[in-house]
């Protein structure tokens, strides 16, 4: 029964900043459980936006308006309350951003901080044991739990964050260009952490590189001006895709 | 005009502000000398005793140290509870919008206003109100002073606050929002920890403002030269004790008065000085 | 259970949103209530006369309240010594202002200028009565009277801080690239703050001064041991001399001149709060 609904749908998703300019353009797909899917494009294509309408971020500004549907798990989230919504979504941002007045414990039990979560001193210690193994970063911190998390390297800290939305147990996870702020090192890191993780998280992520994409993603979407062009299997989109545009775009005519 | 003289100008325009200090310290010092020279300077500090009959002048600065600080702390006790909330409402909830630059507005003229304005209107408007709660019966004292103190003192503490909410990393808001957080909740968890030293600062540096503030606590005070045994019993502040004797006083109580000046010039320094550290570290974080 | 937690949480979260609605819409009502009681209170006061006449004397006062008269007489006096001293300050605290201003944004990093630039400080955060004090000391005490020189250096030495401060900012925050074109073209470096920069900051630096103004024209503690005050319209620098402020002072301890603290108050209130707002928003215009 779970697997026949897809976890995450989109059908006809507008966004608009105003009411001329639309960012995206009635975009339907649905999302396959525990996979990865990149989301690609020229900046500027909606990309982001369409990422960040998943966790419900416009609704922190005003004049952003989303319209049609977006379903996770058969439910209409845009009908949902947020803060039940960013639970059961996690989200990763561009540059990696823990708290800088909490320790690296703390950060990693922000979630259930900020959502006002009791729990036991053993819950808690498991949980960030858990997370920290899943992001491989529990072997480097385990003995300065207690430092301030800005205290890390950056590809430590964008780990950290991974953890911190990972904590909440999250059926998504959303990814806005999460290695764009981190050198390539660390950012093969978090690739082959992210091949890891779809084991039990689906994955969406937004990334201006066509080679990450290509690496880590069994789906693609590609946008441009708003509009889904094109949504496949990774591998057929790379080697024969159906649209000019795509075609002009992964062949580095575009963008 | 050749750079070398042009920089000596400006060099000896700016030796004003030294020496304009410089004097300060100095004629203050001089001037205070006889009374600390008298009764000594611990004896005065700690002395209660505030009477000029003639052959037994006695001079003490505590009563004047304690109604300056019960005025002040009260004062931004009950700053705080409004202060606060018109520094989230312009630097976070409703930030760059037309309605907050006119609560902007409103603060800004009320630091505008003159302080001898603020007295006219604690003492015709509050004070009666006092006395008909029944609070106080003469209405004037420490807390009517302080409740005033307090409006004074709102401008300078929220639009300061409002500065160090404002700059909040939106990345940290966001990460928060994302993890299910309700705006209650980032607020108390997140701007607040973060931009927690700088608020701080701000308030130091609004209790710098209060611990001078001389007319409007001179007409609400009640003026009287003992220690305050409770908040709404009458006292008198450091600056109101000179505003009200020095143009009568002459000889040692004339000092007297002056040595107080001179305590309150150093304390009021010396806060202000602690913001400013406080706010230079808080920006750089 | 978890649905009524979350319901919970945003019953709080509204309860702060409304909470911080109405406590900062609060803030408002002392300025209205102010505003109303001096505006109605002082109101009827205001005529002719009272900008053009000077301070009557109690007794004059007392015999037009015992005949159920109003109070003969104004606030001229006031005006003019407040006029007089403002001036005086002026001249001298505006010029030496900026160009301790231009010093202090010229060498911000120098040791010297960053102590100038905390003693400014500590001339700003000075309480007004104990400049009060040191210009009695200073001048009140030499020249063996209270005048209006004394007057005026108290507002001086009160105005002096600000302005720098205003100078210095706006000077900071002139685009490099103008000075640096200035020089380029071969003015030495006087040649392009007189004739580049501080005309660039002219703005700041004016809005900086309209704003000292605002803050040293209701001053009264300063003034009550340095210009005394006067019943008489005088134009001599050198003997007490009455201000605004210092009017209201004495109508509130003058039983006989009540009636006349509105009136004075009123125009006091009207011409600081106008100063502040012109300031604000010619700032604002000339940002843009």
């Amino acid at each position: 029964m779970e697997s026949l609904t897809p976890i995450l749908e989109f059908k006809n998703t507008c966004v608009s900043y105003t009411k001329q300019t639309m960012a995206v353009k009635y975009v339907s797909a649905a999302i396959e459980r525990n996979t990865i899917t990149a989301i690609m494009g020229p900046s500027g294509c909606g990309k982001s936006t369409l990422l960040r309408a998943v966790n419900l971020m416009h609704n922190l500004y005003p004049n952003i308006r989303v319209d049609g549907e977006i379903l996770l798990n058969g439910e209409n989230i845009l009908s949902m309350e947020p803060i039940d919504v960013r639970r059961r979504v996690g989200m990763v941002f561009q540059r990696p951003a823990p708290f800088p007045t909490m320790s690296i414990y703390d950060n990693v039990l922000s979630g259930f901080a900020l959502n006002g979560m009791k729990l036991s001193k053993r819950e808690k210690d498991t949980t960030v044991e858990r997370c920290l193994r899943s992001v491989a970063l529990w072997d480097e911190v385990k003995d300065v739990l207690n430092k301030k998390g800005t205290f890390l390297s950056g590809g430590q800290q964008q780990r950290l964050c991974i953890a911190r939305a990972l904590a909440m147990k999250p059926d998504v996870l959303l990814m806005d260009e999460p290695t764009s702020a981190l050198d390539p090192i660390a950012t093969k890191h978090i690739e082959e952490l992210l091949l890891e993780l779809q084991k039990e998280v689906t994955i969406l992520i937004v990334t201006h590189n066509m080679g990450q994409a290509k690496r880590i993603s069994s789906k693609s979407m590609f946008m441009y001006l708003g509009e889904l062009v094109e949504y496949g299997d990774t591998g057929t989109m790379f080697s024969n895709p159906t649209d000019e545009r795509t075609k002009a775009y992964l062949t580095g005519k575009m963008g | 005009m050749n750079d070398r003289l042009y920089r000596i100008i400006l060099f000896v325009v700016a030796l004003v502000v030294p020496i304009v200090c410089g004097g300060v310290v100095y004629a203050l010092v001089t001037d205070a000398h006889e009374a600390f020279e008298h009764f000594g300077f611990l004896k005065f500090l700690t002395s209660s005793e505030w009477s000029y009959t003639e052959g037994n002048e006695q001079y003490g600065a505590l009563p004047f140290i304690t109604g300056t600080l019960m005025t002040t702390l009260m004062a931004l006790l009950f700053c705080i509870p409004f202060s606060l909330p018109v520094a989230l409402f312009v630097g976070e909830y409703f930030r760059e919008t037309k309605i907050a630059s006119v609560l902007s507005t409103v603060t800004d003229l009320l630091a505008g206003i003159p302080s001898i304005i603020y007295g006219l209107w604690g003492f015709y408007t509050l004070r009666p109100i006092i006395m008909a709660l029944n609070i106080s019966p003469q209405g004037s004292g420490i807390l009517t002073a302080s409740l005033v103190l307090a409006i004074m003192i709102v401008p300078y503490a929220a639009s300061l606050s409002a500065e160090f909410i404002k700059m909040v990393p939106n990345d940290l808001k966001e990460g928060a929002y994302s993890l299910g957080a309700t705006r209650a909740e980032v607020v108390r968890k997140v701007i607040f920890p973060v931009a927690g030293s700088g608020i701080f600062s701000s308030y130091v540096l609004a209790i710098g403002r209060a611990l001078g503030e001389t007319m409007t606590v001179t007409m609400l005070i009640g003026n009287t030269n003992n220690i305050p045994d409770s908040i709404t019993s009458t006292g008198n502040s450091m600056a109101s004790i000179i505003a009200n004797q020095f143009g009568e006083a002459d000889g040692l109580r004339l000092s007297s008065l002056i040595a107080i000046g001179l305590i309150l010039f150093l304390i009021t320094a010396l806060i202000n000085m602690i913001g400013k550290i406080m706010i230079k570290r808080a920006r750089i974080v | 259970m978890n649905k009524l937690k979350v319901k919970h949480r945003l019953a709080k979260d509204k309860l702060m949103l409304w909470s911080i609605c109405l406590l900062a819409a609060m803030t408002a009502v002392p300025l209205l209530a102010i505003l109303g009681e001096v505006l109605l209170r002082g109101y009827d006061q205001l005529s002719w006369s009272f900008f053009t006449e000077s301070t009557p004397t109690a007794y004059k006062a007392m015999k037009a309240i015992a005949a159920g008269e109003p109070i003969p007489g104004g606030i001229a006096n006031g005006i003019v010594g407040t006029m007089i001293m403002l001036g005086m300050a002026i001249v001298v605290a505006v010029p030496l202002g900026i160009l301790c201003g231009a010093f202090l944004a010229e060498n911000s990093k120098s040791r010297f200028a960053q102590f100038v630039s905390y003693l400014t400080d500590l001339l700003q955060g000075t309480p007004s009565v104990i400049i009060g004090i040191i210009t009695y000391i200073w001048v009140v005490v030499p020249m063996k009277g209270y005048s209006a020189i004394a007057g005026s250096v108290a507002l001086c030495v009160m105005m002096l801080p600000l302005i720098i401060r205003s100078t210095e900012e706006t000077l900071k925050i002139l685009p490099i690239s103008l000075k640096e074109a200035g020089l380029a073209l071969g003015g030495n470096k006087s040649r392009v703050m007189m004739k580049v920069q501080l005309p660039a900051a002219f703005g700041g630096i004016f809005t900086g001064v309209l704003l000292a103004i605002s803050r040293v024209i209701g001053e009264t503690a300063p003034l009550m041991f340095t210009a005394l005050g006067c019943s008489l319209i005088r134009f001599s620098i050198d003997k007490p001399i009455s201000a605004v402020p210092l009017l209201i002072w004495e109508f509130f301890n003058d039983p006989n001149l009540q009636e006349l603290i509105w009136g004075a108050s009123l125009f006091l209130l009207l011409f600081v709060l106008t100063l502040n707002l012109l300031s604000k928003y010619l700032a604002k215009k000339w940002n843009h």
